[in-house]
């Protein structure tokens, strides 16, 4: 014992290290921390990281931290602005684990076969997911709008190497919806003074100087359609998958306005529209929820306003990259149910963002939170943001109602178009004239 | 490979006479592989990828020359040089006078050494912060609400906001002049330093005007710090997209807009096509400018 202490310690040291181990991996176990894993795979479980890339709205930092604590192994959130992340799914898919984009994106996802998709039976909220995702439809049965890429249309996959979308339900996913929104125009009604019910507001020259879109070509031209369809220049078959002869016409229409002095500015980041409005630069323009919230916290009104023709709709899913197997695979549809079991969907409502299984959502938000950003009933408290900032003074209602209201009201979808190659080239011909 | 093996021959034998041919070749080694690694084959790589087709969700290898002729039907082209060239124009010229003002005054005006360099330092005082913060700070500062334009409305001098100051060219203007002004004065300021100050004592003693001996002897014989100068200038506006997006408010484009908004859209072979031609543009540029002013010349002379 004396002449070999360090190999004595050792076996001591090695023992009492299994021991914990042993009890660690049990307790884990016992307390239903990791389910469905063969208890052999509890111990290197946590040596797994999923590194998963995103929108800043999405792959927010603080899910990945809750998620490494209830999972067991590493969550590692990155952000990246819409371009940079799909050039880095393209080219450099080995760096990501589980790609978070909008539901369009999955054109060039499962076309190029960069994501893998889910079996319906590895995850475990299919059943309760809003229809708009499961059957492209409302609870009351109506269909939703199919212009653009309503996520129904790219969901289910025949076989796990489809480059194409099934017509109807399968049983593999492309993806799993998570965040979702419905977008309209932001106002600043101390500025404006009168209602704005119609998105041809958009173009109307009482705002001239004064209006500002998206510059995010395939998105800013959704918003200038809705605006010329509401005007009745135009009636598009799909304003999500314009021909060419619509495309003309729209942009003719928008350099038409821009030439007049219509626009302010097209702005790129979340950032620049938050100051566009609260300078005052801009009282009229596209928008997202959260940066009208922004501008309220300023103590500067700018109200997300209900229009007449609906909103534009967009939809985030998540799915595991092609490159996963194993037991990194079974980690990645672990993390698959874990981020619809709740936690997520109460944080991000705190945001403004939905949730695609609100029922687990609503086990994490206060029952006058629930009311206040799904139900469309006034705040009886203040409402906070998911760090415990005022966003909301109590009797406030939240713009343009309910759930339902609000995502019951959806015209077009976020999308890529067939002729995504020359409207890129038209819209660049518009900025320029 | 002959050279290499000479050089191996002489690093043996110490006492073995270089040939000067291998000197020269060694000499131009390093700068020669930096260029061909970090220039040379991505070049090669974006020439090839422009005759590439695509599609929705792929580059297709092949040999077409549609993306060349796109480019070249379009109006667009023609309409994004031509911005570009409009912002090349105004911002050459714009920091040529201040650029060369301001040099005239440290290198003939200002006596003492020690404050000629103390003040040549504090032109790059601005260079200390961040390129973005420098020209964002504008924003505010021009806006409609901004505190020039409230200057102005309290002062009387206009009634409403002037909007033209901020999203527009004169904002890309001025962010353009205030980031490149600098990259005009250092050789301005470096081609006068070595003007010999006799040959303006003789042009004064011989009658000649102020401007004249400006406009005869100190223009000339600062030519090559100009022409250095304008290639910095105009290569780096001819290159930007950052600076137009934000300060014309995202309403207007220069060529990179343009190729950033395709590559953006995955649209690689287009992309890399009018990349190819910008840099054929480009290169013609300067090379009119060294054909009109030999800096070789000038800088070993």
């Amino acid at each position: 014992m004396i002449k070999n202490p360090k190999r004595a310690n050792g076996q001591i040291t090695r023992r009492r290290l299994l021991k914990s181990a042993a009890a660690g991996a049990g307790l884990a176990v016992g307390s239903g921390l990791v389910k469905g894993f063969p208890t052999v795979w509890a111990q290197n479980i946590k040596d797994v990281k999923l590194v998963q890339v995103g929108g800043s709205y999405s792959a927010i930092i603080d899910i990945g931290r809750q998620a490494s604590k209830d999972l067991g192994f590493q969550v590692e959130m990155q952000t990246a602005d819409h371009d940079a992340l799909m050039n880095r799914l393209v080219n450099e898919p080995k760096t990501i684990d589980i790609a978070d984009t909008e539901f369009f994106a999955q054109y060039y996802m499962v076309g190029r076969n960069i994501v893998q998709p889910i079996p319906v039976n590895k995850y475990k909220w299919w059943d309760k997911t809003v229809p708009i995702f499961t059957k492209g439809e409302y609870p009351d049965g109506r269909k939703v709008s199919a212009q653009g890429t309503l996520p129904y249309k790219v969901q289910y996959l025949e076989s796990a190497t489809a480059k194409t979308f099934a017509k109807g339900p399968t049983d593999l996913l492309s993806g799993i919806p998570t965040v979702y929104n419905a977008d309209t125009l932001g106002i600043r009604p101390d500025l404006i003074k009168r209602k704005i019910e119609n998105w041809s507001e958009l173009l109307n020259p009482e705002f001239k100087g004064k209006s500002a879109i998206v510059a995010v070509p395939s998105i800013g031209i959704m918003d200038a359609a809705m605006a010329i369809e509401s005007r009745g220049d135009l009636k598009y078959a799909d304003k999500g998958n314009m021909t060419k002869a619509e495309i003309d016409k729209t942009i003719g229409i928008l350099i038409d306005a821009k030439k007049a002095g219509q626009f302010r500015a097209f702005w790129s980041t979340f950032d620049e529209s938050v100051n566009l409005m609260a300078s005052g630069e801009v009282v009229l323009q596209s928008m997202w929820s959260p940066a009208v919230t922004a501008v309220r916290s300023r103590n500067i009104d700018c109200y997300y306003v209900p229009l007449k023709e609906g909103y534009r709709g967009w939809g985030s899913c998540i799915a595991p990259m092609a490159h996963l197997s194993g037991l990194k695979l079974d980690a990645a549809f672990e993390y698959l149910n874990w981020y619809n079991s709740g936690w997520q969907g109460g944080f991000i409502a705190k945001q403004g963002y939905y949730s695609s299984v609100p029922e687990n959502a609503k086990k994490f938000l206060t029952a006058d939170e629930w009311d206040y950003w799904y139900e469309g009933k006034p705040a009886k408290d203040d409402i906070k943001d998911p760090y415990g900032h005022l966003m909301e003074k109590a009797g406030r209602t939240r713009d343009g109602g309910s759930f339902w209201q609000r995502m019951g009201n959806i015209a077009c979808w976020n999308t890529i178009m067939d002729e995504d190659r020359y409207m890129v080239r038209k819209w660049n011909e518009f900025v320029s004239a | 490979m002959r050279p290499a093996a000479y050089s191996d021959c002489s690093a043996t034998t110490v006492t073995m006479k270089i040939n000067p041919q291998t000197v020269s070749w060694l000499q131009v080694a390093p700068l020669t592989v930096v260029l061909l690694v970090f220039f040379g084959i991505p070049m090669l790589l974006v020439g090839a990828v422009s005759f590439f087709d695509y599609e929705r969700w792929q580059i297709v290898p092949t040999f077409i020359l549609d993306n060349y002729i796109e480019l070249f039907q379009s109006s667009l082209t023609l309409r994004l040089y031509l911005t570009a060239i409009k912002y090349v124009v105004i911002v050459w010229a714009v920091t040529l006078v201040v650029g060369f003002t301001v040099a005239y005054f440290l290198v003939f005006h200002v006596r003492s050494l020690t404050l000629k360099m103390g003040l040549f330092l504090l032109c790059t005082v601005p260079f200390w912060t961040s390129n973005i913060i420098r020209m964002i700070s504008w924003i505010p500062f021009l806006g409609r609400n901004g505190v020039f334009n409230s200057a102005l409305i309290d002062l009387g001098v206009v009634q409403q906001p002037l909007s033209f100051l901020l999203f527009s060219d004169f904002a890309v203007i001025v962010a353009y002049v205030h980031l490149n002004t600098l990259f005009m004065i250092v050789p301005i300021f470096n081609s006068m330093a070595r003007i010999d100050p006799g040959v303006i004592e003789a042009a004064h003693d011989a009658g000649a005007s102020r401007w004249r001996v400006i406009w005869e002897v100190v223009l000339p014989l600062s030519k090559t710090g100009i022409a250095l100068g304008s290639i910095f200038v105009i290569t780096l506006v001819m290159g930007d997209f950052f600076v137009v997006k934000i300060m014309s408010g995202g309403q207007n484009a220069t060529v990179v807009s343009a190729l950033s908004t395709e590559i953006a859209s995955l649209q690689y072979p287009p992309a890399a096509a009018s990349a190819v031609v910008l840099v054929v543009i480009v290169a013609l540029i300067v090379s009119a400018i060294l054909r009109l002013v030999d800096v070789r010349r000038e800088l070993t002379g």
